[in-house]
């Protein structure tokens, strides 16, 4: 049985303008020990499916299909049930370090508490396994400041303090949402490579989402692209790397600029911007923005196309690209 | 004291689309709203028809329940209730208008000043500020009226002057949040300079902040103009006023309970009203619900 | 007291900046001894020939902002000068330094802070004019519409407010405010760190073709190397305070010396090989 599995999730927030759907019908499973990249823009949906999964959605949002974590059904799960697996099974990794640990708290109390919560653990219990995993995440001289303030650590030492708070009770699943964006790019590598080792050395599964396709490709071995709340493409790295069959990921991989491109060399761009929620049409999200747009595009929702290696795509017009592009599918 | 509000509030909220869609269904807006704006009503009734004069003593009509002629009943020199409260509610709102236009514009002046300025000329008037309000309030007002007289005119002085920290103190904390802005730093790199700034982006982004204060402070004057009333120090007879109405009524309160209901329940409500629309307005203009995306 | 800023004829740099030392002294910690002091910058010096581009690359910490700061004169060295057409910003009186900023103005980081939300397009984009104070309402309004024009937005955009648009869209707002006075120099800071991928792209693009169009130069600010890449002819990579090494893009990137810089340059991760120079 895998770990968790995915099917056809919807889920629908309330917005200025009226309800609109933020997640469109995703699928996805993933094994223990697994490891799996989102990546999407903003507005993607990648962090409202993470949320979903946390059961951290605001309560005006309404959720609709299948999460089976390890068997048991997430969505419409009772909020006491979820607190036990929160912090317990699925460790969960935020963004900004400056505010994702509490200012009044020490270290040692903050990484402690899902050991005290789940475990049952004293305070002094507590404070040694809070001591070890700090060691672990490489905080220097971690002893002597177990009672310090996270006001007092920099921003990478306070993610690594993250860090440890997400495995403090040894969960299966690891979800970390873009974890390094707001860290400069020398302690990047470094977070990249703890969270790496980390999920090998514990056997975790890991779900990582990045804006960044750099980071995608060192840290994952299967991937969903996210476009207007759908999976447009996905499969392991390496394939869609390779292949970069649905539009916009080819629009996604286009548009970095690559170092040590010569000058002037324009970069590729989508045509136009990611429109609000409300206004995603009810077929493909990418129709209108795509160069390979027909008529039917916008209508329906494209049907998933299974290329080789387990990859898929969604996109109806999958011949007209390849014939444009030489590509064989 | 209301707290520094942690994000400044934006007064762009009023543009967005929606927001007397969500104004009017949002309760504490709509109860408060309705009540202000009674208390206003009363007002300004007052002005040009009342049920009878609040003036014309009817000694023989004295202490009557409320029935049709006198729909909340008389006092204890016949005048007639309803209109006393009408009229009363003139004193509360000029005290309100006028307390708080000084503490505004004075004390929003100074605030600003002390957010552009920094430095020592900051600390000056900051402690200023808390010097003033080391005094307590109402004390002070009575000391004031006791010393220059009692009357509605040195009542309102008293109770401005108390506007004036307050004022100051918020203006400059939401002042300088704004400063910090980089739209504000944009302007210092076009070469603005710091009174320019002040007046085109400080002080229209921290209006959202000032008027739930106004409603606030509104109130809290209308509290204290009946305080005073009540101690004899603020409105003079023969003017109506609910704190002396309140005060009057104390010596009747076995025979006739109604006579300090009716202003004390005008007092509340009045209070109550304007808390609820400051409530309700720093609920509204809050920047997270204001931004479109 | 004349308010007009002229440029020293003698002087072919755009921007030189000489030894510029910043240091910050924090509030006293003990009641005897110094206080501590942050240095931000510990002697920084570079110049932007008319027409070229210069990037500044540095994490946080290594003071690439503070240039920001400084070379627009809105904070004072400690030591050192910026020279803007061989004239000193900061020993200028003030009338002068105000001429002199329409020909450098700036663009911000964070599209969503750096317009006021309370105004609409129109004032924000022509604010720089206004501070001139040369330009009538109504030649302010046409200028507005030409900056637009120029970034991609139409004139219907001008009445609208800055929530109205993406955040793309909002930098493309602050680039029309920073060309509205026709500056010989534009100083960017990480003008597109705040965008999504495919945005960035566009905002690049439009950079590159404003430097084509009008010969603008840019001091471009940033923490990824890519992004200098693409603007710059030359790029000084910053770490605490001094510049440890400079260059031609394509080179430095190749064949960095510095081990800060190589160090840098390994840290980004790679989603395809480096392209070959």
């Amino acid at each position: 049985m895998p770990l968790l599995e995915v099917n056809d999730l919807h889920v629908q927030l309330q917005t200025q303008r009226g309800p609109a759907e933020a997640v469109r019908g995703i699928g996805f499973t993933l094994e223990r020990g697994e490891t799996l990249g989102i990546v999407g823009e903003s507005g993607c949906g990648k962090s409202i499916t993470v949320q979903s999964l946390m059961g951290l959605l605001p309560a005006s949002a309404k959720v609709s299909g299948s999460i089976r974590f390890d068997g048991t059904e997430l969505v419409g799960l009772p909020e006491r049930e979820m607190c036990k697996l929160r912090g317990d099974r699925i460790g969960m990794i935020f963004q900004e370090p400056m505010t994702a640990l509490n200012p009044v708290h020490t270290i040692a109390r903050q990484v402690g508490e899902p050991l005290r919560l789940h475990r049952g653990l004293s305070a002094a219990e507590a404070r040694k396994e809070a001591l070890a995993l700090l060691e672990r995440v490489g905080i220097p001289d971690a002893a002597s400041r177990l009672d310090a303030y996270p006001h007092q650590f920099s921003g990478g030492q306070r993610q690594r303090i993250g860090i440890a708070m997400a495995l403090a009770c040894g969960p299966d699943l690891l979800i970390a949402d873009e974890p390094t964006t707001a860290l400069d790019v020398t302690i990047q590598k470094q977070i990249l490579e703890l969270i790496r080792g980390l999920v090998a050395e514990r056997g975790m599964a890991l779900i990582l989402i990045s804006h960044d396709l750099g980071v995608i490709a060192e840290s994952v071995s299967k991937m969903l692209v996210m476009y207007g709340g759908s999976v447009v493409e996905s499969g392991p790295t390496p394939a869609v790397f390779a292949e970069r069959t649905h539009p916009y990921t080819q629009g996604l991989f286009a548009a970095r600029p690559a170092l040590g491109a010569p000058r002037g060399l324009k970069l590729e761009t989508i045509r136009g911007s990611v429109p609000e929620l409300v206004d995603l049409p009810p077929g493909c999200p990418f129709a209108g923005r795509c160069r390979y747009t027909a008529d039917a595009c916008a209508a329906t929702r494209p049907p998933a196309v299974s290329l080789p290696h387990d990859h898929r795509v969604r996109c109806i017009r999958l011949d007209e690209i390849a014939a444009e592009e030489g590509m064989a599918l | 004291m209301s707290a520094v509000p942690a994000a400044v509030p934006s007064a762009a909220a009023f543009k967005v689309p929606g927001f007397w869609h969500r104004a009017l269904r949002h309760r504490s807006f709509t109860i408060g709203a309705v009540l202000s704006l009674l208390l206003v009503l009363a007002a300004a009734v007052s002005l040009v028809w009342t049920p009878w004069s609040p003036y014309e003593m009817d000694m023989a009509s004295k202490l009557q329940k409320p029935s049709w002629a006198h729909w909340l009943g008389t006092d204890t020199f016949g005048r007639d209730v309803a209109s006393l409260l009408l009229v009363g509610a003139r004193a509360s709102i000029l005290v309100g208008v006028i307390a708080v236009g000084i503490g505004l514009t004075v004390g929003t002046a100074l605030g600003l000043l002390a957010a552009a300025r920094r430095g020592w000329v900051e600390e000056a008037i900051m402690r200023l500020t808390d010097f003033t309000m080391a005094f307590p309030a109402i004390l002070s007002a009575i000391m004031m009226t006791a010393v220059f007289g009692a009357g509605i005119v040195n009542a309102i002085v008293a109770i401005g002057i108390y506007n004036i920290p307050t004022f100051a103190r918020i203006t400059r904390a939401s002042a300088n949040a704004i400063w910090s802005r980089e739209y504000v730093a944009a302007a210092r790199a076009c070469g603005k300079g710091s009174f320019a700034i002040t007046m085109q982006h400080v002080l229209p982004n921290i209006s959202a902040v000032l008027i739930v204060q106004i409603t606030i402070r509104f109130a809290v004057a209308i509290l204290a103009e009946a305080a005073l009333s009540y101690l004899g120090l603020g409105t003079q007879p023969p003017q109506p006023s609910w704190g002396r109405m309140l005060s009057e009524a104390q010596t009747m309160m076995f025979q006739a309970p109604l006579l300090a209901v009716f202003p004390g329940m005008a007092i509340a409500l009045a209070v109550l009203g304007l808390n609820l629309l400051g409530d309700g307005l720093r609920d509204l203009l809050d920047p997270r619900l204001a931004r479109a995306r | 007291m004349s308010d007009r800023f002229d440029p020293d004829p003698k002087s072919a740099a755009l921007l030189e900046v000489t030894d510029l030392v910043r240091h910050y002294t924090l509030p006293r910690e003990r009641l005897f001894g110094p206080p501590p002091s942050v240095k931000a910058l510990n002697g920084v010096s570079f110049s932007v020939r008319p027409g070229q581009s210069l990037g500044i690359v540095g994490e946080s910490g290594s003071g690439k902002s503070t240039i920001a700061r400084l070379v627009m004169a809105l904070d004072r060295p400690t030591s050192g000068s910026v020279k803007l057409l061989g004239r000193d910003l900061h020993a200028l009186p003030k009338d002068e330094l105000r001429a002199a900023r329409r020909d450098v103005q700036m663009v911000f980081q964070d599209p969503y802070g750096s317009l006021d939300p309370r105004q609409t397009v129109a004032r924000i984009v022509a604010e720089p004019l206004e501070a001139l104070a040369e330009t009538s309402r109504a030649e302010q309004r046409e200028r507005a519409g030409e900056s637009l024009a120029a970034v991609g937005l139409r004139a219907t955009d001008l009445h609208k407010y800055p929530h109205e648009f993406s955040g793309g869209q909002r930098q493309r707002i602050a680039i029309a405010r920073a060309l509205i006075t026709r500056p010989k120099l534009i100083v960017a800071d990480e003008p597109v760190s705040a965008l999504d991928v495919s945005v960035q792209a566009q905002v690049l693009n439009l950079m590159q073709d404003l430097q084509q169009q009008f010969g603008i130069s840019y001091l471009l600010i940033s923490h990824d190397l890519a992004v200098v890449n693409h603007l710059c002819d030359e790029v000084c990579v910053l770490h605490r305070g001094v510049v440890v090494e400079r260059g031609a893009p394509q080179q430095l990137f190749a064949h960095a010396q510095h081990p800060y810089t190589q160090a840098l340059l390994a840290a980004v991760p790679r989603a395809e090989p480096l392209a070959s120079a």
